[in-house]
């Protein structure tokens, strides 16, 4: 049968890209999905419009935070208006394997924390 | 108790679906032939609407509707038709006395609810608080998983109107002691209404109405065997009769026309529109293959299969398990929730639904009762009769399996 667990997203999840924090980011954000705990936090510091660093942090399943692992190798360089036009599709391309409605949920965490960060400064 | 192979074939899914585990009947429960079998015949064979009709198929849909109730009354030990209302769900149920009570709250009044609550039983409360502008107090739960009638009298006082309480947490799955928490209350605060959500609990042990002397007692059908779409209100006559009636419509009016408009009496002042016909009925031939089983047989079956599910789970996971609630087995409706270290409950319920394994994870609509825990998420196994070792077997083995993927 056909797994979510692909290796590519386990590996996301065992090692993270981009974990962490930055020490003076210039945007901020953070998100949760009060029905089962998945957390996101993300720094990103904008140089001349676009994402010059991100790093995102947090705690949950492992699609809510190989997804924040994925979507910050994509975005990393991107200019900040891109990065608010970025859509559900996105992740799905990024994650690669069909979600079910649940774990849509927990894929998207990711990008509504960092569309978030992107219009608070 | 007849054998699970018995057991399985009186189930048209599992013909289907021959390698399915499932483990998620506290979010609903498989439906047997029988009940399936009774629906499609009313659809069939005399699809009419209810009380309505003069004609033979409209008097044959209602004598079967109004037989269905018979059976839920009988089941419950309720005493009069007037004390069984349908509803599409337990949450409806709810809402109905939690909307039909309002006229009787003002400011500087309370309502009491437990910590451990499903949300259908703890938001409604919350919105008629906040409506009356009377205050809402949730009272903790004892951290084997019930509710202590000492920890909830504390909360109680004169200006109390109403505690909502469950019988079993959906989480934790262990019996709270009704009879004896609603004869302490009542010892202090005799007026006080009590709603009972039984949700967790009809199907698995015992509900007398009569004996628990609950004012309101509700549950829904599909988690006896039964469809979805129907559900109980049911209670003192007394109490229901404090209902002012808010899902108003065609079925529940004597005289709409008059300035004042007058209701009928209970059952169908409190039951408007065309109600779930066919639901009603499959719920009462639900009901009936239950008692062809016996409630104590059934129950017995699920201490069992939970007493080795936990064993199981513990011998085999130690200190990387947490059981939610007691492991004492015999306090158990066939539920276990638990918190596995290593692996998310979203992805083990995932892996193991890649094996065919059906389990629930999440916070199963009770945050309160997660936040009170300080977690996140939890994975909750609900074992049914169409259970047995083998399922169990398979579930620490799939287990084991989804434990490897993440280290």
């Amino acid at each position: 049968m056909h797994t979510l667990y692909q290796e590519n997203l386990l590996d996301h999840y065992r090692n993270p890209r981009n974990w962490g924090s930055l020490p003076h980011p210039t945007h901020r954000g953070s998100a949760e999905n009060p029905t089962c705990g998945d957390k996101l936090e993300v720094d990103i510091d904008v140089w001349h419009d676009k994402i010059k660093a991100i790093r995102f942090r947090g705690s949950g399943c492992a699609v809510s935070q190989a997804s924040a692992s994925l979507l910050s190798e994509h975005v990393l360089g991107m200019k900040k208006e891109d990065v608010l036009s970025l859509t559900k599709e996105t992740t799905f391309k990024l994650v690669g394997v069909p979600l079910s409605p649940v774990r849509v949920k927990c894929a998207l965490l990711s990008l509504e924390t960092l569309q978030q960060a992107v219009i608070n400064s | 108790m007849q054998t699970i192979h018995h057991i399985k074939k009186q189930f048209p899914i599992f013909e289907n679906r021959p390698d399915l585990v499932y483990l998620d009947s506290a979010a609903t429960a498989l439906k047997p032939e029988l009940v399936l079998q009774s629906m499609d015949e009313y659809y069939r064979n005399y699809s009419a609407n209810i009380s309505r009709g003069l004609y033979p198929l409209a008097e044959c849909a209602t004598t079967a509707f109004e037989a269905a109730r018979e059976k839920v009354l009988r089941f419950i030990h309720a005493e009069s038709p007037a004390q069984v209302i349908f509803t599409a769900n337990a949450t409806h149920a709810i809402n109905l006395v939690a909307l039909g009570l309002e006229e009787i709250f003002s400011p500087g009044m309370n309502i009491v609810v437990t910590s451990l609550e499903h949300h259908s039983n703890y938001l409604p409360w919350k919105e008629l608080a906040k409506r009356t502008k009377a205050t809402l107090r949730v009272a903790p739960f004892h951290k084997d998983g019930f509710l202590e009638p000492q920890e909830l009298l504390k909360h109680l006082d004169n200006q109390t109107r109403i505690v909502a309480f469950s019988a079993v947490s959906n989480v934790f799955g262990v019996q709270s002691p009704v009879e004896e928490i609603i004869k302490i209350l009542r010892a202090k605060y005799p007026e006080v209404l009590i709603l009972v959500d039984a949700c967790q609990a009809v199907g698995h042990i015992e509900v007398d109405l009569l004996k628990w002397d609950a004012d309101y007692v509700v549950f829904s059908g599909h988690k006896l065997f039964g469809p979805t779409g129907i559900g109980v209100l049911t209670g003192k006559e007394a109490s229901l009769k404090l209902l002012s009636p808010k899902n108003v419509g065609g079925g529940t009016v004597l005289d709409a026309c008059s300035t004042e408009t007058r209701y009928k009496k209970l059952p169908e002042n409190l039951e408007g529109g065309t109600p779930n016909i066919a639901g009603a009925i499959g719920l009462g031939t639900a009901i009936e293959f239950i008692e062809s089983l016996g409630i104590d047989a059934l129950h017995q079956h699920e201490v069992n299969l939970t007493k080795l599910l936990i064993e199981a789970l513990t011998n085999t996971f130690g200190d990387t398990i947490r059981i939610l609630g007691t492991t004492e087995s015999s306090k158990r409706v066939g539920i276990v929730s638990f918190i596995l270290k290593g692996i998310h409950p979203h992805d083990l319920a995932h892996l193991l639904g890649e094996q065919d394994i059906s389990v629930r994870a999440g916070e199963h609509c009770a945050s309160p009762l997660h936040l009170a825990m300080e977690l996140g998420a939890s994975t909750r196994v609900s074992l049914s009769l169409y259970n047995d070792e083998q399922d169990i077997e398979k579930l620490i083995s799939a287990i084991k399996k989804a434990l490897i993927l993440f280290h």
